[in-house]
């Protein structure tokens, strides 16, 4: 249950492309036609779900505090949380690789449709985020980290394959001329980013919505929860002064 | 004596606006938008772009002689690392609060894709002076962006800039809220910064026709 509650989870309400952002660069580089945008979507797929699980394993033995600990119980109090930017990114570029030569070694033709895509997904940030976000969110286990990676992934190919669709279809539309291309793509992304948003209501439940909002949101209900508490500070020095005229 | 020539000033100012990185060249997009809620947090982010772009494209111009160009991406990757782990831990330092509110964003822009860009373009062939222009430039077209997009967001969503009202109290109707102004909270959430973005473009194009794309 946990697993498909965090599959759907990371698929649409956190949706990569949607709702945080990540990997723009390539989504709109390689969204003009749908054959190619396949092509990247499943490469994405299959580099999240090999580096999310590994980054998983190496925060969780490597750089958390404590994390040492196996090491001897003298390395209790290290702390490598510092590295973790570097460590990901290593890992992640030299995974890149690695899954390149294996690929092309052992399977040509999928080799032939995914390789030109793999070099690109080095940097695309959906990659590094979904790493980042693993340890921001602590998943607990690797098989939710994998759940996770899958999750991403498929969100992120969905998107693009949505977009690239629509994209070979405006190109018969009488868009303004200003925003033809770029800016007709950003304000339709924009668009289907309020419609991912109903999905929001997927999983009911009031804290799951809660951990599902990305920090940003926090703040801005922190800011609302401020304004609120700053009503019921007038309310109450309202009630004191009615109370005194009173008396 | 002109402190620097016409050809070195061009680096710095055509990114700005006709060679735009996030309008034109299309890159960088990935950990801009999600931030720009708060123009501080915006402010913040733009400050973090010009300090890795303006080292980092020294510093790779510095070693362009001596990377293999096979191994080159990782190289990159590395020296972006090292500046991003220390914009990150200065921000822990001393401004806990923002480094909370961008979160993740801030290792995003290890994989900003102007970074890589410019790495790529500009300092594997030039000299660090050029690099650095170029990189400064690169990344201040970046933040103007950014900065646009946070300020409109702000005022137009929460009715304050750097967390300051300047519209009036919501609460208290005063000031604009007085003639039944609301803020639209829609501005806050992540679909407008991608709206407003493509806005931009939009005013952009439609001032300088030769960007037209071709449909």
């Amino acid at each position: 249950m946990e697993y498909l509650e965090l599959f759907f989870k990371s698929i649409f309400i956190d949706n990569m492309v949607f709702s945080v952002f990540l990997g723009m660069c390539s989504y709109l580089a390689v969204s003009k036609k749908v054959s190619t945008a396949v092509g990247l979507g499943a490469a994405v797929i299959f580099v999240l779900a090999i580096t999310v699980p590994l980054n998983w394993w190496i925060d969780q033995y490597l750089l958390q505090p404590g994390a040492l600990v196996w090491l001897g119980p003298e390395y209790e109090d290290y702390d490598l949380g510092f590295l973790s930017f570097i460590m990901f990114i290593a890992t992640i570029a030299t995974m890149v690789q690695l899954v390149e030569i294996v690929v092309e070694k052992f399977s040509p033709a999928l080799y032939n449709s995914l390789g030109i895509f793999l070099p690109l997904i080095a940097v695309n940030c959906a990659i590094l985020g979904g790493s980042l976000f693993m340890q921001s969110r602590e998943i607990p286990t690797l098989g939710l980290a994998l759940t996770y990676g899958v999750g991403s992934g498929i969100g992120w190919f969905l998107a693009i394959i949505a977009i690239a669709a629509i994209r070979e279809k405006i190109r018969y539309s009488n868009v303004p001329a200003p925003l033809r291309g770029l800016g007709i793509t950003f304000i339709l992304t924009g668009l289907m980013a309020i419609g991912f948003m109903s999905f929001g209501g997927m999983l009911t439940g009031g804290e799951e919505e809660e951990s599902a909002a990305t920090s940003i949101e926090k703040t801005e209900q922190a800011i609302q929860v401020d304004h609120n508490e700053e009503a019921l500070d007038k309310e109450k020095e309202l009630e004191e002064n009615t109370t005194a005229l009173n008396q | 004596m002109a402190l620097l020539s016409k050809k070195d000033a061009k680096l710095i100012t055509d990114p700005l606006a006709d060679n735009n990185p996030i309008t034109i060249q299309v890159l960088g997009i990935c950990s801009a938008l999600a931030i720009t809620a708060e123009l501080n947090a915006s402010l913040v982010m733009a400050v973090s772009v010009i300090f890795v772009l303006g080292v980092g494209n020294v510093v790779i111009s510095l070693m362009r002689n001596i990377i293999p160009s096979k191994i080159r991406i990782i190289v990159q990757l590395i020296v972006v690392a090292f500046l991003v782990i220390i914009v990150d831990l200065v921000l822990k330092a001393f401004a806990y609060e923002l480094s909370k509110t961008l979160s993740v964003f801030i290792g995003l822009i290890i994989t900003n894709c102007i970074i890589m860009g410019r790495f790529e373009a500009f300092a594997l062939a030039n000299g660090p002076w050029r690099a650095f222009l170029d990189g400064v430039g690169n990344a201040l077209g970046y933040g103007v962006i950014l900065i646009i997009v946070g300020f409109f967001r702000e005022l137009l969503g929460s009715g304050t800039l750097f967390g300051i009202p300047v519209l009036g109290d919501p609460i208290a109707k005063t000031g604009l809220y007085a003639f039944g102004y609301e803020n639209n909270g829609f501005m806050i959430m992540p679909p407008m910064a991608l709206i407003v973005v493509g806005l931009i473009i939009w005013v952009q194009r439609s001032k300088n026709e030769a960007l037209i794309e071709e449909n």
